[in-house]
C-alpha cells in the first residue's frame, strides 16, 4: 500500500458510494465507471471497495432495504419467525428483493440492539421487539406509503444499573461542555498527567492505558495529528456505545476535545458504524451545538488556546473496520483491511500521521476524569483496573440493558441484577471473548479474570452451545477481511469442522485438531480478528467438557472415521431417479 | 549505509543492518525461513501469507513485516513454530484447488516448492473444494482463481502506464478473491504481462501461449540446490531373517488411474529383492480378489468416488496393520476431484447424455443394485479411515514408495531426495 498521500485523495469515496446506494438502491456498472473516472482509479479498485462493505449492493436492494440481525441473541429471540414473517409480508426471499423490487430482505451481523431483539433495520431506521404480527402491520404501512422514519421505534436508554452518585463515572448528569470548564484551566501537560494518574485504560478491548497513548502521540514530531473515535461497535452483543452516542453525545465530544488539547491534534473523526446511521441526526445536532458554542471550529480560549474540528464518517457494514488500522484505511476510502504492524497508529496512523484512536467509552471516561479528578476515578475499581465499565447485558435474562459496574464486581452479582436464572453459559466480550460457566468459580470483572470488552451475553439451559458456536464461526468467516491466510481460510475451515460435529461425525482427535488449528490461527493472524476467532470455541470446550463429550466420540478414534455413506450417495440416488430415461440429448 | 547492529537469532548473536527487513536478516545469518508473499521492494511489506512467522521478543510476528532493531531477540526454530508455518502452507493447499500435475507452473511454483521443502505430504485440513473461476476474459492473460494464494503482489505491483491498478482484491472474508480489470489489462504490453506472470508465486496468472516455459527436469524446483538438502541415498535392503515369514502386502486402486501401481513396479532390479521380502495378498498385481490372511501393509492408490471404494477401503483398514496412501488421489482426491465442483446430475448427464450423438434418444443412466453408487464428491482416504502414511506424487517416485514401505515394515530410516518428493 502506498502512503495515502501518494494516492489520489479518495477520502470521499465512501460518502459517494453511500449517496448512490441510498438514491438508486444499488451501485451500477455505470456508477462504477463514473467513479473510476472521477477518482482516476481503475474500475476493479472501485469494485474492490464496493464489494468489501455489506451495505453497498451491486444489484438493486429494494426501495425498502430490510436488514435482519443474525446474531445469537437474535437467533434465540425468534429471528427465524421474523424472517419468515418478512418473507411472507413482502414477497421477498431472504438475500433478495421481491419481484417488483420494492422490498429487499437481507441478513446482517449484529446491529447493536441485542437488548431489544428481535430487531431489524429498514432503510437504516431501527425496529425493535419485533413479532410476526408487528412485521405484518409494518409492511402494510410501508406499502401504504407511510415514511419509514415515522414508523421507526424510539430506542430507550435502557439503563438497568446506575451506580450511586459517589461512585458513578459515566452515568451521571451531564450538560454539553460541562467537562470543558475544568479542562481549560489546565495546560495540555497538566491534562495529560491527570489522565495518566487516573489509570484509565482503553475500553475498546485491548485496555491500553489511555494517558500513555495520548502522550506517545503528543511526543511525535509534526503538527498534523488526528483524533479518531472508534464508534464501530461491531462485537456482537455490545451496545453500550450506542447508548453513549445517543444519550451522552456531548460527553464523547468533550473527551475528543480533551484528546485534541492534550496531543495537539487539530482534526478528528467519529467513525460511526453504518448500522447506527439512525444516530446521525443526534450526533450532527450535538456537533453543531458545539460549533455554535465555539467549542469546536474556532480558537478555543484555553490556557494554551487551540483549534479542533470534528467530523463524522459513516462506515458501511464491516465488523473488521473496528480494528483501528482497518478503520483508518476505511476513512481513507480504501477496503477496510487492517494494516501490517510496521508502525503504531500514534506514530503513523490516519493519512500516515500520528493518530489517537480510542473507543467511545474511553473518550467519555477521559472527560469525566478531568471533571471528577484523577483521584476520584483511581479510587474506584481494583488495583489493576481503575474506575468503572459499561456492560451491555443481553440474552436470557429478565433485565437486558446497560449496567455501569465498578471493576472488581462479581459476575454472580451482575447476573443476579440482570435476573438471569437457570444460566448455562455466559459469553464474555462477544464472540471474540470467552464462553464461561457461571456456576463454576467466583468470577470477577478484573484484569486477570474477566477482562470484559463490554458484552455479557447470557444463555440459559435450553440453549445449544454448538449451535451458538456455529453462529460465531460463521460470523468470523463472513467478517474476516480476507487479507491473511490463517483468518480467511482458517475461519472457513472451522465452519466446516463445526458442521461436521453437528452432523455427529466428530471423533476424539477432533478436539486435538481444534486446539492445533486454533493455535496456528492465533500465532499467525495479522490482526485480532483472526487471533481471537476461536476463543469462544476453545473456552467452551474447556469449560463444558461434559457437554462436548458427545461430539468427540472416543469410540471412533481408531480405524474407521465416522463417515455417512448414506448421506454421501443421496445426491446420486436422487439424480438417477430423476433423470433416468427422461432427459433427451440436445 | 545503514548501521550494523547486533541481534539474536535462535540464541546466537549476529550482525544485521538496522531497519533491514527481518526475513533478509534471518537469511543473511544462514537460517532458513520460508516466505511466499514477501517481495523485496514492496513497502510496506504485504504480510498476507504468514508463512514466515517467527517470535520477535517472544511475540509471534510475520518476519517480513518486521525490521531489524538493535538487541531484538528472534526465535525461528522451535517445534511449535515449524508446525505453525507448515500448517500455513497446508492451509493454502486446502483452501485452493491445486491440481499440480495439470498446472503450468508446476516445478516453478513457490507454494509447491515450499510444500516439498517443509515435507507436506498431506494437509491436516479438509480440502474446501470451492468452485472457483478460471477467467478467460482478459486479452493476454488467463487468471486461474483455483491457484491464487491472495499474496497481493499483483495488486501492488502491476499497474498501467497511467498508474492504474490492474488487479484488486474484491469481496471479503472467505469469499475474498483477486479480480482483474479487463480495461487496464488490455493496456499492458506483452512484456508487462509476462512480468505479472513471473511475479505471481503460483500459477494463477498465465499469459496465453507463454506459460509452458521449461521442460521437466529444468524447472526451478527440479534443481537440488533449491533449498533442498540432499541426504544420503540408497537404503540397504535388509536380508530377511532365515526362516522368518515373509511380510504380507495387499494393494488396491480405488478412484485412481493405476499409475501408482505402475510406479510401484518401476523399481527395476530391486523388485527382485522385494519379492524375497514380501508376499502379496489381495492385489491387482496378483489378481487375488479377497483377503486370504492378515496383512502387514495395505497400499492404497486413489481416493473414494463411489460406495464400493468406501467398502474396499474399510476392508483394507480392517485387514491391514499399516495403511499407506500412495499418490495425490489417495491423499486428497487428486485429479478425479476435479469433478467435486460439478453437481452430480451434471456429471451423469455429461457422461451418459451429452456425449451421445443420437438425436432424441433417451438418456439411460445405468442403475443396478450391483453397480456402485457415486458419492457426492471424491474423498481423500483420510476422510473415510485412519491412514498411517502418505506418499505424495502423481505418481510418486518408485524409490520413494519402496523406501516408505520398507520403513513401515522393517523400521528402517528413509532419507528422501528432492527428486523423489513431488506432487506432479
Ligand atoms: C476485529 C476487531 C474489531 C474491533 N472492533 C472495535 C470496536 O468496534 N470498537 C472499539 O472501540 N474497538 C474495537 N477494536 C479495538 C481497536 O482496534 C482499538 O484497539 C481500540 O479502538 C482502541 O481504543 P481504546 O484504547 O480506547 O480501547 C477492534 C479490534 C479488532 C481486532
Ligand atoms: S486476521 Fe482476519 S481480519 Fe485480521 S487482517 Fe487477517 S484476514 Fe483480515
Ligand atoms: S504448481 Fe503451484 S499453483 Fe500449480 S497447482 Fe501446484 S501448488 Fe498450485
Ligand atoms: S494472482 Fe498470483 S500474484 Fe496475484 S494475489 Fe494471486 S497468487 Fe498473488
Ligand atoms: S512472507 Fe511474510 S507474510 Fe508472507
Amino acid at each position: 500500500m502506498k502512503p495515502a498521500t501518494d494516492l489520489p485523495d479518495r477520502r470521499t469515496l465512501l460518502n459517494d458510494l453511500w449517496a448512490i446506494q441510498l438514491e438508486k438502491r444499488h451501485i451500477s456498472d455505470q456508477d462504477i465507471k463514473a467513479l473510476a473516472e472521477q477518482y482516476q482509479l481503475s474500475e476493479v479498485e472501485i469494485e474492490g471497495v464496493v464489494s468489501f462493505y455489506h451495505f453497498f449492493h451491486r444489484q438493486p436492494a429494494g426501495q425498502y432495504t430490510i436488514y435482519i440481525n443474525n446474531s445469537v441473541t437474535a437467533m434465540h429471540s425468534g429471528m427465524g419467525a421474523i424472517i419468515a414473517a418478512f418473507e411472507e409480508a413482502t414477497g421477498a426471499r431472504i438475500g433478495q428483493t421481491d419481484p417488483t423490487g420494492v422490498f429487499g430482505l437481507y441478513e446482517t451481523s449484529c446491529i447493536g440492539l441485542s437488548d431489544l431483539e428481535p430487531a431489524a433495520l429498514i432503510n437504516f431506521q431501527p425496529f425493535i421487539n419485533l413479532t410476526p404480527q408487528k412485521v405484518k402491520a409494518l409492511v402494510w404501512q410501508l406499502r401504504r406509503g407511510v415514511p419509514v422514519e415515522q414508523l421507526a421505534d424510539p430506542i430507550p436508554q435502557h439503563l438497568q444499573h446506575p451506580l450511586p452518585p459517589d461512585r458513578a463515572v459515566l452515568l451521571r448528569p451531564f450538560l454539553p461542555g460541562q467537562t470543558l470548564k475544568p479542562l481549560l484551566q489546565l495546560d495540555p501537560e497538566e491534562a495529560l498527567s491527570t489522565l495518566e494518574a487516573s489509570g484509565l485504560r482503553g475500553m475498546g478491548g485491548a485496555f491500553f492505558p489511555a494517558g500513555k497513548k495520548w502522550r506517545m502521540c503528543r511526543e511525535q514530531p509534526g503538527g498534523e495529528k488526528y483524533i479518531l473515535c472508534n464508534a464501530d461497535e461491531g462485537e456482537p452483543g455490545t451496545f453500550k456505545d450506542r447508548m453513549l452516542l445517543q444519550y451522552l453525545p456531548g460527553l464523547v465530544i468533550d473527551g475528543m476535545i480533551h484528546a485534541a488539547y492534550a496531543t495537539g491534534a487539530a482534526e478528528g473523526w467519529i467513525y460511526l458504524r453504518g448500522e447506527y446511521r439512525w444516530l446521525l441526526p443526534v450526533l450532527e445536532a450535538a456537533i453543531k451545538a458545539y460549533y455554535d458554542e465555539g467549542w469546536l471550529g474556532a480558537q478555543i480560549p484555553a490556557k494554551t488556546p487551540f483549534r479542533f474540528d470534528l467530523h463524522i464518517q459513516l462506515g458501511a457494514g464491516a465488523y473488521v473496520c473496528g480494528e483501528e488500522t482497518a478503520m483508518m484505511n476505511s476513512l481513507e476510502g480504501l477496503r477496510g483491511e487492517p494494516r501490517v504492524r510496521t508502525y503504531f497508529p500514534v506514530e503513523r496512523g490516519y493519512r500516515q500521521k500520528p493518530t489517537v484512536v480510542n473507543n467511545v467509552e474511553t473518550f467519555a471516561a477521559a472527560a469525566r476524569v478531568i471533571e471528577l479528578g484523577a483521584g476520584y476515578f483511581a479510587a474506584l475499581g481494583t488495583p489493576q483496573m481503575k474506575g468503572t465499565r459499561l456492560l451491555s447485558i443481553a440474552g436470557d435474562c429478565e433485565r437486558p440493558g446497560i449496567y455501569e459496574i465498578e471493576w472488581g464486581t462479581r459476575l454472580a452479582e451482575v447476573l443476579d441484577w440482570a435476573g438471569a436464572t437457570s444460566t448455562l453459559a455466559v459469553q464474555i466480550s462477544g464472540p471474540s471473548g470467552q464462553c464461561i460457566d457461571p456456576n463454576y468459580g467466583d468470577r470477577r470483572f478484573d484484569w486477570d479474570d474477566l477482562r470484559c470488552g463490554g458484552a455479557v451475553t447470557v444463555f440459559n439451559t435450553q440453549r445449544d452451545l454448538l449451535q451458538i458456536l456455529r453462529n460465531f464461526s460463521k460470523f468470523f468467516a463472513e467478517e474476516s477481511c480476507g487479507v491473511c491466510t490463517p483468518c480467511r481460510a482458517g475461519n472457513f475451515i472451522f465452519t466446516r469442522k463445526l458442521d461436521k460435529l453437528a452432523k455427529g461425525l466428530g471423533r476424539a482427535d477432533d478436539y486435538l485438531e481444534i486446539q492445533n488449528w486454533s493455535n496456528i490461527m492465533r500465532q499467525t493472524s495479522r490482526c485480532g480478528l483472526g487471533r481471537a476467532a476461536t476463543n469462544a470455541l476453545l473456552t467452551a470446550i474447556e469449560n463444558f467438557p461434559g457437554y462436548f463429550t458427545r461430539y468427540f466420540n472416543p469410540k471412533s478414534a481408531a480405524g474407521a472415521q465416522p463417515f455417512d455413506l448414506e448421506a454421501a450417495v443421496s445426491d446420486y440416488r436422487q439424480a438417477v431417479n430423476k433423470t433416468l430415461g427422461t432427459i433427451k440429448t440436445d | 549505509m545503514a548501521k550494523a547492529v547486533s541481534i539474536q537469532i535462535d540464541g546466537i548473536e549476529v550482525q544485521a543492518e538496522e531497519g533491514q527487513n527481518l526475513v533478509d536478516a534471518i537469511r543473511g545469518a544462514g537460517v532458513f525461513i520460508p516466505s511466499l508473499c514477501y517481495y523485496e521492494h514492496i513497502q510496506p511489506p504485504l504480510g498476507t501469507c504468514r508463512v514466515c512467522t517467527v517470535l520477535v521478543n517472544g511475540k509471534p510476528t510475520a518476519s517480513c513485516t518486521a525490521t531489524v532493531k538493535p538487541g531484538m531477540k528472534v526465535v525461528t526454530q522451535t517445534k511449535e513454530l515449524e508446525d505453525v508455518r507448515k500448517g500455513m502452507v497446508e492451509m493454502l493447499f486446502a483452501e485452493g484447488n491445486h491440481f499440480c500435475p495439470a498446472c503450468e507452473k508446476s516445478g516453478d511454483c513457490d507454494l509447491q516448492g515450499l510444500g516439498y521443502r517443509l515435507g507436506v505430504t498431506a494437509t491436516r485440513f479438509p480440502h474446501l473444494f470451492v468452485n472457483r473461476l478460471i477467467d478467460y476474459r482478459p486479452e493476454r492473460m488467463v487468471i486461474d482463481h483455483n491457484r491464487c494464494i491472495r499474496c497481493r503482489r499483483c495488486v501492488e505491483e502491476v499497474r498501467t502506464e497511467a498508474g492504474k491498478a490492474v488487479f484488486s482484491f474484491v469481496n471479503r472474508g472467505k469469499n475474498t478473491v483477486v479480480a482483474i480489470d479487463y480495461g487496464a489489462e488490455s493496456e499492458l504490453s506483452e512484456a508487462e504481462a509476462l512480468q505479472a506472470m513471473h511475479l505471481c508465486p503460483v500459477g494463477a496468472i498465465l499469459v496465453r501461449g507463454k506459460s509452458l516455459a521449461r521442460p521437466v527436469g529444468e524447472r526451478k524446483y527440479d534443481q537440488p540446490e533449491q533449498g533442498w538438502r540432499k541426504e544420503e541415498e540408497a537404503v540397504d535392503v535388509p536380508q530377511p531373517k532365515p526362516g522368518a515369514p515373509k511380510k504380507v502386502i495387499a494393494t488396491t486402486s480405488l478412484a485412481g488411474c493405476f499409475g501408482c501401481h505402475m510406479s510401484l513396479l518401476d523399481i527395476d532390479e530391486e523388485l527382485l529383492d522385494a519379492v524375497e521380502l514380501v508376499a502379496f495378498s489381495k492385489s491387482p498385481l496378483t489378481d487375488i480378489k479377497a483377503f486370504d490372511r492378515r496383512c502387514d501393509v495395505g497400499i492404497i492408490e486413489g481416493g473414494c468416488c463411489n460406495s464400493e471404494n468406501v467398502e474396499v477401503l474399510r476392508a483394507f483398514r480392517e485387514h491391514c496393520d499399516i495403511l499407506i496412501g500412495v499418490g495425490e488421489c489417495a491423499i486428497w482426491g487428486g485429479l478425479p476431484a476435479m469433478r467435486n465442483f460439478i453437481p452430480i446430475e451434471e456429471c451423469l448427464l455429461e457422461a451418459y447424455g451429452r456425449t451421445t450423438e443420437l438425436e432424441d434418444s433417451k438418456v439411460v443412466i445405468p442403475k443396478h443394485e450391483d453397480l456402485p453408487e457415486l458419492l457426492d464428491r471424491v474423498y481423500g482416504c483420510q476422510e473415510i479411515v485412519r491412514m498411517d502414511y502418505f506418499i505424495p506424487g502423481c505418481p510418486p517416485d518408485a524409490r520413494h514408495i519402496w523406501k516408505v514401505i520398507k520403513h513401515a515394515l522393517f523400521g528402517q530410516p528413509y532419507a528422501l531426495t528432492h527428486e523423489e518428493f513431488k506432487y506432479d
